[in-house]
């Protein structure tokens, strides 16, 4: 019986006899030590470094307030967008279960591009922890993804249009497009067929996927360690006497205390949003969806929602070529997946930003506005700074603005294709790094 | 106890014996997902609903467009003038494919009135953009559309053109001239969507 031999549970009180007994069966003191009171981060985390365990908030919600809502919506053609309203009407709370849900899916955008703004910035993805984000950038493609099987369910114009319009982009792939759109649609065009599976997805497959997925970001974390604003190993500098980080302090107590204060901050703003911005001028709710899916009938724009637009001006920004989109929607996938790339594509030898030479930070504040403008294409139609004159070459008569997206879609590539000659220029131009972890 | 106290292990066979068992169970665990891939496909309800309809062009004037819904898309049925067709042969210079290569029609379909009958226009109102619905500007020199426009179908979305045969303007987003159903007459006005003629 090698249960009976471990040592007993010290320090919880009254509760020391029952989780003694727990933990002669069950890992339990080891696992809390591993990943929390034993758990050694770096004593320099910052502002960024909030919006990890928020995003693990943010899908808690979204996985609660989801459950609730399955429990009134109606996943049928003739009765979905009837059935949102009946929740926003009806239900007793019904509508702020809703809101909550609705605001959340921004919100785990904004916390995870945050979130991936800080890895970027901090070269939290270079050695040794490129799986820990290959892990990060699958759980991006698989939170994309929740958000547009998402989007269909309240059956308005703009989820309609929207999955028609995305699921057209595999139409668009060479041999098998058609026959794998309606594969995907379960029918000749977006319908009940359809909206039923992607329901399934939403609840059901996806989130299943999410969790295991973060489950495996966390352990890949706690493997190799947090990163820090220093870009430094603190693992490399251990204290003799106790064999831990001397730049290290345990994540319980000193790191749940400091992500509760940023949870009480990021709670204030997320009700703020619920209770008086839930539509965010159209950017969280768009305003054509509050008119019931019509097949016949096109909304006059169609938009994707915020988090989408920087890659959808670029698939409108690429023109067609041998008579086909396809290289648009190539360009777009490529723009999501090139993040896989970038462990291999990085030759600095220092991490962080604050000892960067100065062509990466010109090339990543060149990909910021870039995202940024991008963005902003995205969310309004391809006139929206008119077109140039007939007379001038080359581009007359077009529209500014995709010639803009080109430019800004080279420019977005470039901080990736052009990272190993512009990071191994920049080597004779770094700052050393510190020995120890600076704040 | 001698098998266990002599404790040979043949490598070999043991390397072909896991070899024979994850193929074939990979080969069971292709075949049990063939059921639920094919739950994909659309349903045999979704595959009737499918079927061929029916449109009447003698219930539609000199100049009208009624939509009617097929396989869940919008299908014009634009009855055209004979100013409306004279204008067509002279879109060619501007469009991207005036003369229909691009099999986006039935092989009985020509270019440039892309019709069985030249006054009755059938096209499936989906753009080859990105699936919006074109709208019918159909007035030459309409004042939303500039002085030069000769009439045609103008698509909300990302702005792409096409002429009153569904063929596609240079300069647009998309790629295609408009779609043309399969379809045949049952009487002198009576479309039928979704069925090729007799011997075609």
């Amino acid at each position: 019986m090698a249960a009976t031999e471990k040592t007993p549970v010290t320090g919880a009180g009254p509760f020391n006899g029952v989780l003694t007994w727990i933990d002669q069966r069950f890992p339990l003191m080891a696992l809390w030590k591993e990943h929390l009171s034993e758990y050694y981060a770096p004593k320099n985390f910052n502002f960024w470094y909030y919006f990890g365990s928020l995003a693990l908030l943010v899908l808690v919600i979204q996985i609660v307030s989801g459950i609730f809502l399955t429990m009134n919506y109606k996943p049928d053609a003739h009765e979905a967008f009837a059935s949102v309203e009946y929740i926003m009407r009806d239900v007793p709370g019904g509508w702020v279960i809703r809101y909550i849900h609705s605001t959340g899916a921004s919100f785990f955008f904004i916390t995870v591009y945050l979130h991936m703004v800080r890895g970027l910035i901090y070269g939290s993805y270079r050695r040794p922890r490129e799986l820990l984000w290959i892990f990060g950038v699958v759980i991006y493609l698989a939170l994309m993804g929740e958000a547009f099987f998402g989007y269909l369910l309240p059956w308005g114009q703009m989820s309609y249009w929207g999955a028609q319009v995305i699921v057209n982009l595999f139409g668009t792939i060479p041999f098998i497009g058609e026959p794998l759109a309606i594969w995907i649609r379960g029918d000749y065009n977006v319908s009940d067929a359809t909206l039923n599976r992607f329901f399934a997805l939403h609840v059901a497959a996806i989130p299943l996927v999410l969790v295991g997925l973060v489950a495996a970001h966390i352990m890949a974390l706690h493997e190799v360690g947090s990163n820090n604003p220093d870009g430094i190993e603190i693992k490399k500098n251990l204290d003799p006497r106790t064999g831990t980080p001397v730049d290290g302090i345990p994540f319980h107590p000193y790191y749940t205390v400091k992500d509760l204060f940023g949870t009480a901050i990021f709670l204030i703003v997320f009700a703020a949003v619920v209770f008086f911005l839930p539509e965010m001028g159209g950017f969280f709710l768009e305003a054509n969806n509050f008119i019931p899916a019509d097949s016949l009938k096109t909304p006059l724009e169609i938009a994707p929602v915020w988090y989408f637009t920087p890659y959808y001006a670029m698939l409108r920004a690429v023109p067609p070529m041998f008579n086909s989109q396809f290289p648009g929607v190539l360009i777009m996938g490529c723009a999501v997946l090139i993040y896989f790339a970038l462990p291999w594509l990085d030759r600095g030898r220092v991490k962080s930003i604050r000892y960067r030479g100065p062509r990466w930070k010109i090339a990543f504040a060149a990909f910021a506005v870039s995202f940024c403008v991008l963005a902003y294409f995205g969310v309004h139609p391809t006139n929206v700074w008119g077109a140039f004159p007939k007379q001038w070459p080359v581009v007359g008569g077009d529209y500014v603005a995709v010639w803009f997206a080109r430019l800004l879609t080279i420019v977005y590539f470039f901080f990736f294709l052009g990272m190993p000659w512009y990071t191994a220029r920049d080597r004779a131009q770094e700052k050393p790094e510190p020995q120890r972890v600076t704040w | 106890m001698t098998a266990i106290v002599t404790d040979r292990v043949d490598e070999k066979r043991r390397r072909i014996l896991i070899v024979a068992t994850s193929a074939a169970g990979a080969v069971v665990g292709v075949g049990v997902a063939g059921p639920f891939v094919a739950s994909w496909f659309p349903s045999a309800k979704a595959l009737a609903a499918g079927a061929p309809v029916e449109g009447d062009f003698s219930k539609i004037e000199p100049g009208q467009q009624v939509t009617i819904a097929w396989r869940g898309k919008p299908v014009w049925l634009l009855h055209r003038t004979k100013d409306m067709l004279d204008r067509l042969p002279a879109n060619a210079p501007l469009l991207t494919d005036p003369k229909c290569e691009i099999p986006q029609q039935p092989k009985y379909i020509k270019a440039p009135d892309r019709a069985e009958k030249p006054q009755y226009f059938v096209c499936v109102g989906v753009c080859t953009h990105l699936g919006c619905t074109p709208n019918l500007k159909e007035q030459v020199a309409a004042a939303e559309m500039g002085p030069t426009w000769p009439g045609g179908y103008y698509c909300p979305c990302h702005g792409s053109r096409f002429d009153l045969a569904g063929r596609v303007f240079q300069g647009s987003p998309a790629p295609k001239n408009l779609v043309i159903p399969p379809y045949h007459f049952k009487t002198d006005t009576v479309v039928v969507i979704g069925e090729d003629p007799k011997g075609a």
